[in-house]
């Protein structure tokens, strides 16, 4: 037998960062189960999230100036192979969820404890592994199936997630049920379109995929693909009406897991959205204009008036909080069909923003329902003045999520009211700060809630202890530091915005 | 107690019969059709039959749960390990030429098989558990417990 020598150049840790932010979170769940042990899982759950928080900022540092990065998983060249590809989008998806990621964590610790069985503790620390894993390869993967593949890995934990919160609640096993059949319907809708452009185009790789419809041109097959995947992610987006497992999912789930989801989940799904649409895709198709104009607009204006109006009439702030995410995520929709950079940037950037400010919000929900036990807005009568901490870091995510100057919420919809204007849309900016207002009323009867009512006689709760507290503020600070300082957020959005429209990267040569 | 005597012999001697099959279907599965998965579910079988015929305790003394999950985590950590060892080899993630630079096509051949195996036990391990997950369920409450 010959002894063939293969030169190859070792390649060094920078090289890999791609594939370990995803690889290492993965790998620390089996090693959680395998080790069995509570305190052990929660720090190696922690070592993990936060290497791969770490990454993800590396990351993005490299990517910033609108270049990409090819990874060739098995060192097989795309398109036979599964490529990681990261450029400015991504890596600013990839740091918001592994930033959250991170940042629950010490939270989840102390509500974990208070909320779940303690036989269930180091599965959960599994499973939120797994579920982060999936959206961070979803996030960075190349390839159009892999996409698939990572949205049933966090799909099938975040089921199981949601269902844990049924130590407190047995309603939570509904609601994982509901959104189980949701999502998988989500799921399948994607697979199926995906099937389609496999069947149009003979490849999976998402470059070569654009490469070849636009060579080719568009046919029924392509735009068949194109609905299926609009629907199946807007289903996992909780894009407006295909919303109906959200609220539920959201109100019943352990508290960390609340915050987690609702800042990281629907994000992650409208970044493969936007990738579809414009690096798969692209907006030059008739078809894809028209799902823009004539369903995305309408719904998002639905969603922003209608799940906004909804949430005004909760009882219960965890729904409530549910509600108004539908709503935001209307903003960021509607700022993709604005079809401009500014526009683009506008819903890139709302999604970082809202993520954190919806965490925060949820962590401050979560502290005080360890103490109250239940998330209706009777039981938490005058707690913000019992946990001064806690309600103050409330009331600054409440501002952002308003968009009060000097709040990160601000910023975005600022440049989204602005997207409005280059476009001549004045009705769409007169919308967007007219649902403002429905959230002024809203997040005005928290506030009422938490400060104006008096709590009730021999009210012992205090402010939870530091390892939950500290999150919080750390993301409340963020919310303010980000509606000063857009240097990261905007900036990194406005540079994956012109990448979008620039359309696909095309196949590395 | 000595019901479906006939059940019972064929099964014990059918039992070691599907392990061997097993790992024919799994080491053998780069020459022939098979490969982790089928043999995974081939294994996992031998143990549902034991545990059909005779019953869930009796089966489960012979594997019990807790050893189930940990297989189950096992897997994984063979696959991962794959990759990560490529990766301290200074190759791309999973790339099989690591484990043998001076003849790729062999590391290839090392490679999946170590990928196969960890396919394997993962899913052993699962099929097995789903089983314990769905026999060990509590009878459905009763009208008087309501």
């Amino acid at each position: 037998m010959s002894t063939v020598e293969v030169q190859h150049v070792a390649k060094t840790f920078i090289d890999h960062l791609p594939v370990l932010q995803v690889v290492i979170p993965l790998i620390s769940a089996p090693l959680i189960v395998f080790i069995g042990n509570r305190k052990l899982a929660w720090l190696l759950a922690m070592a993990a999230s936060a290497t791969a928080f770490v990454m993800a900022c590396l990351l993005l540092a490299q990517v910033k100036d609108g270049s990409y990065i090819s990874y060739h998983i098995g060192g097989w060249a795309p398109p036979l192979g599964i490529e990681y590809r990261i450029d400015a989008l991504n890596a600013l998806v990839l740091m918001l969820i592994s930033g959250i990621g991170t940042i629950v964590l010490p939270y989840a610790y102390n509500s974990v404890n208070a909320e779940i069985p303690k036989r269930h503790h180091t599965l959960f620390y599994a499973l939120y592994m797994l579920c982060l894993t999936g959206l961070l390869g979803m996030v960075s993967t190349g390839d159009a199936f892999n996409v698939f593949v990572f949205l049933e890995i966090s799909s099938l934990s975040t089921y199981v997630l949601v269902a844990m919160g049924a130590g407190k609640d047995t309603r939570a096993l509904t609601a994982a049920y509901d959104y189980l059949i949701m999502g998988t319907i989500g799921a399948t809708f994607f697979v199926i379109g995906l099937g389609l452009l496999y069947m149009a185009t003979g490849t999976l790789n998402m470059a070569d995929i654009a490469d070849r419809i636009a060579e080719q041109g568009t046919n029924r097959t392509v735009q068949a693909a194109f609905a299926f995947i609009v629907v199946g992610m807007g289903l996992k987006a909780a894009m407006y009406p295909l919303h109906h497992w959200l609220p539920n999912a959201y109100t019943y789930a352990p508290s960390a897991v609340t915050a987690f989801l609702a800042a990281t989940a629907t994000k992650a799904a409208i970044y493969v959205l936007l990738r579809f649409m414009f690096s798969v895709f692209n907006p030059g198709f008739h078809f894809e204009d028209w799902t823009l104009y004539l369903i995305f607009i309408p719904f998002s204006l639905l969603a922003m008036f209608a799940a906004s109006f909804v949430a005004v009439f909760q009882s219960d702030l965890k729904r409530m909080l549910a509600f108004s995410s539908i709503a935001q995520i209307g903003y960021m929709l509607i700022g993709i069909a604005m079809l401009n950079a500014t526009g683009l940037s506008a819903s890139i950037v709302h999604m970082v923003n809202h993520g954190i400010t919806k965490a925060t919000l949820f962590l401050g929900v979560g502290a005080m329902v360890m103490y109250s036990k239940t998330s209706f807005f009777d039981n938490l009568n005058g707690l913000g003045r019992k946990m001064p901490f806690t309600g103050a870091a409330m009331v600054a995510a409440g501002l952002s999520l308003i968009g009060i100057p000097g709040t990160a919420g601000f910023i975005s919809k600022w440049v989204l009211v602005q997207a409005a204007f280059e476009n001549g849309w004045w009705f769409i900016a007169v919308a967007i700060m007219l649902s403002s207002l429905l959230a002024v009323v809203y997040v005005w009867r928290m506030f009422e809630v938490l400060y104006l009512t008096a709590p009730d006689e021999g009210c012992t709760a205090t402010d939870p202890p530091l390892p939950m507290l500290i999150p919080m503020l750390i993301l409340a600070g963020a919310c303010i530091w980000f509606g000063f300082d857009t240097e990261l957020t905007l900036g990194s959005a406005r540079v994956a915005a012109e990448g979008l429209l620039a359309g696909s990267a095309g196949m590395a040569h | 107690m000595q019901h479906h005597l006939i059940l019972r012999v064929i099964t014990k001697m059918l039992v070691g019969t599907i392990i061997l099959f097993a790992f024919y279907v799994q080491f053998h599965g780069d020459f022939s059709p098979g490969g982790g998965f089928q043999a995974g579910v081939i294994m996992a079988v031998a143990f549902i039959l034991y545990g059909i015929v005779f019953n869930l305790s009796k089966v489960e003394q012979v594997f019990p749960p807790w050893l189930v999950h940990k297989l189950v985590a096992l897997g994984v950590l063979i696959y991962a390990g794959t990759g990560i060892i490529s990766l301290f080899l200074g190759y791309n993630f999973l790339d099989y030429d690591a484990l043998n630079p001076h003849h790729p096509s062999h590391g290839q051949h090392w490679g999946i098989m170590a990928v196969e195996f960890g396919v394997g036990v993962t899913v052993t391990g699962v099929m097995v558990a789903i089983y314990y997950a769905f026999a060990g369920r509590p009878p459905p409450m009763k009208d008087e417990d309501w």
